[in-house]
């Protein structure tokens, strides 16, 4: 299987001093990884570092394929309709491929709410729009940072459903998470703990 | 791929800009507050006017432009929109500033471009000037968004940067205020204005050349 993405003693550091210890890791088609570790061990780092927004302070990571990032913001303009918005992210990503804006939304629970503002979703409707924004540009590789977080019980069954299917379609993803156990597909998935500057020193 | 991203963020821009409708027209209504209010102030005498319209015409695009740039980056900072131009680590991300400049020139410095005449018939300038005041703002305006966006991008740590935004931009814009005067207030006098749009046009390469790289640097470091 093809390595989709990969990681090579690669850190982060802030102002001199490295964020978490090295990582070293390579994702092909079909795998999920699950980072877990506590409140600031730095799990938003190491995806913001995958997806390429950060510049690895040694090591390297390679990206041999699209990656899409989401984040702790959905990354959606409030003034914005979910369907422009959505209509953005496909443009943006010059992609012919995903689904439609209606179908996407439905998919994520928002049926309906295509001409709302985003700005007057609920939290975890907005969270649910940056999903939807997954499937209307399809890429082959996921970043989700704490997916789960703000969904209700039904939300993270989705979270639970969408990415049993992206790696059934052979996607890769990587999600961070403290809190659930991730269902993803027949529950075959790596975890990477990685640990704070705290326990470094 | 960079240009389907380039127009997706334009279009998207300009939408967002005509849905606060009212922040658009604030370029306009700067302009025409200052040609209106200025004379009730200095006094109607057409002489008079016409000596200080290139200068208030030209400090009316400036702070048409100064007022969009706080919000020029700090949205998307805080909605998440800007660092996904960094996803991927592939498209330029220098390509979405400039696209991004470029939609602050349309929204500041067109509507003020396109209502000069007017403003400069209000203001009793000589029509002999007319066309060098339109040359002085094509060229003088894009260094002003150019000159902004730098600034804004430097500012956008600091928690409510307006005022050190200020600070920063005035020092860099007093060159194009300076030549673009002269180029008008010489053509008025039935000077030739080429020597100071030379100048113009010189600082507008500096800054098409420079400042999109160094807007571009000071996001990443924004981001990180």
């Amino acid at each position: 299987m093809r390595i989709l993405l990969e990681a090579k003693q690669a850190t982060f550091s802030r102002a001199g001093e490295a964020v978490f210890r090295p990582v070293d890791l390579g994702l092909s088609g079909g795998e999920a990884l699950v980072v877990r570790g506590a409140n600031g061990s730095g799990k938003t780092t190491l995806l913001r570092l995958l997806a390429g927004i950060l510049r690895p302070a040694s090591g390297e990571v390679t990206r041999h394929a699209p990656v899409a990032f989401l984040g702790h913001h959905a990354a959606v303009k409030g003034d914005l309709s979910c369907r422009e918005n959505l209509e953005f992210k496909r443009r943006f990503s010059a992609s012919a491929s995903g689904l439609s804006d209606s179908r996407a939304l439905a998919r994520v629970g928002l049926a309906g709410l295509g001409l709302r503002p985003a700005r007057s979703l609920s939290a975890g409707q907005k969270r649910r729009l940056g999903l939807a924004c997954l499937l209307v540009a399809p890429t082959a590789v996921w970043l989700l940072d704490e997916p789960y977080a703000s969904l209700d019980d039904e939300g993270c069954a989705l979270v639970d459903e969408l990415l049993s299917e992206h790696v059934g379609r052979d996607g890769a993803a990587v999600l961070s998470t403290h809190q659930r156990q991730p269902r993803i597909g027949d529950g075959r998935h790596r975890t990477l703990h990685i640990e704070g500057r705290e326990r470094l020193e | 791929m960079t240009v389907a991203r380039m127009t997706a963020l334009l279009r998207r821009d300009l939408r967002l800009a005509l849905r606060h409708g009212g922040e658009s027209l604030m370029p306009l209504i700067f302009l025409f507050s200052v040609i209106i209010l200025v004379p009730l102030g200095v006094g109607p005498g057409p002489n008079l006017l016409a000596s200080i319209a290139p200068g208030m015409i030209w400090v009316a695009a400036l702070l048409a432009s100064l007022l969009a740039l706080e919000q020029l980056f700090r949205p998307d900072l805080e909605d998440g929109t800007l660092e996904q131009w960094w996803v991927g680590g592939t498209a330029p991300p220098g390509a979405l500033v400039v696209t991004r400049l470029f939609s602050h020139w349309l929204v500041t410095g067109v509507p003020v471009i396109l209502f000069a005449p007017l403003a400069a018939q209000m203001l009793y300038l000589p029509s002999d000037a007319l066309p060098t005041l339109m040359l002085s703002l094509l060229i003088g305006t894009p260094v002003l968004s150019l000159v902004g966006g730098l600034a804004s991008a430097l500012t956008l740590g600091t928690n409510r940067g307006s005022v050190l935004l200020s600070i920063l931009v005035f020092p860099m814009v007093v060159p194009v205020l300076i030549f673009a005067t002269g180029a008008v207030t010489a053509a008025a006098e039935g000077f030739s204005a080429r020597a100071h749009l030379g100048l113009l046009t010189a600082l507008l390469i500096l800054a098409v050349t420079l400042a999109p790289l160094a807007t571009t640097a000071a996001l990443r470091l924004n981001i990180e």
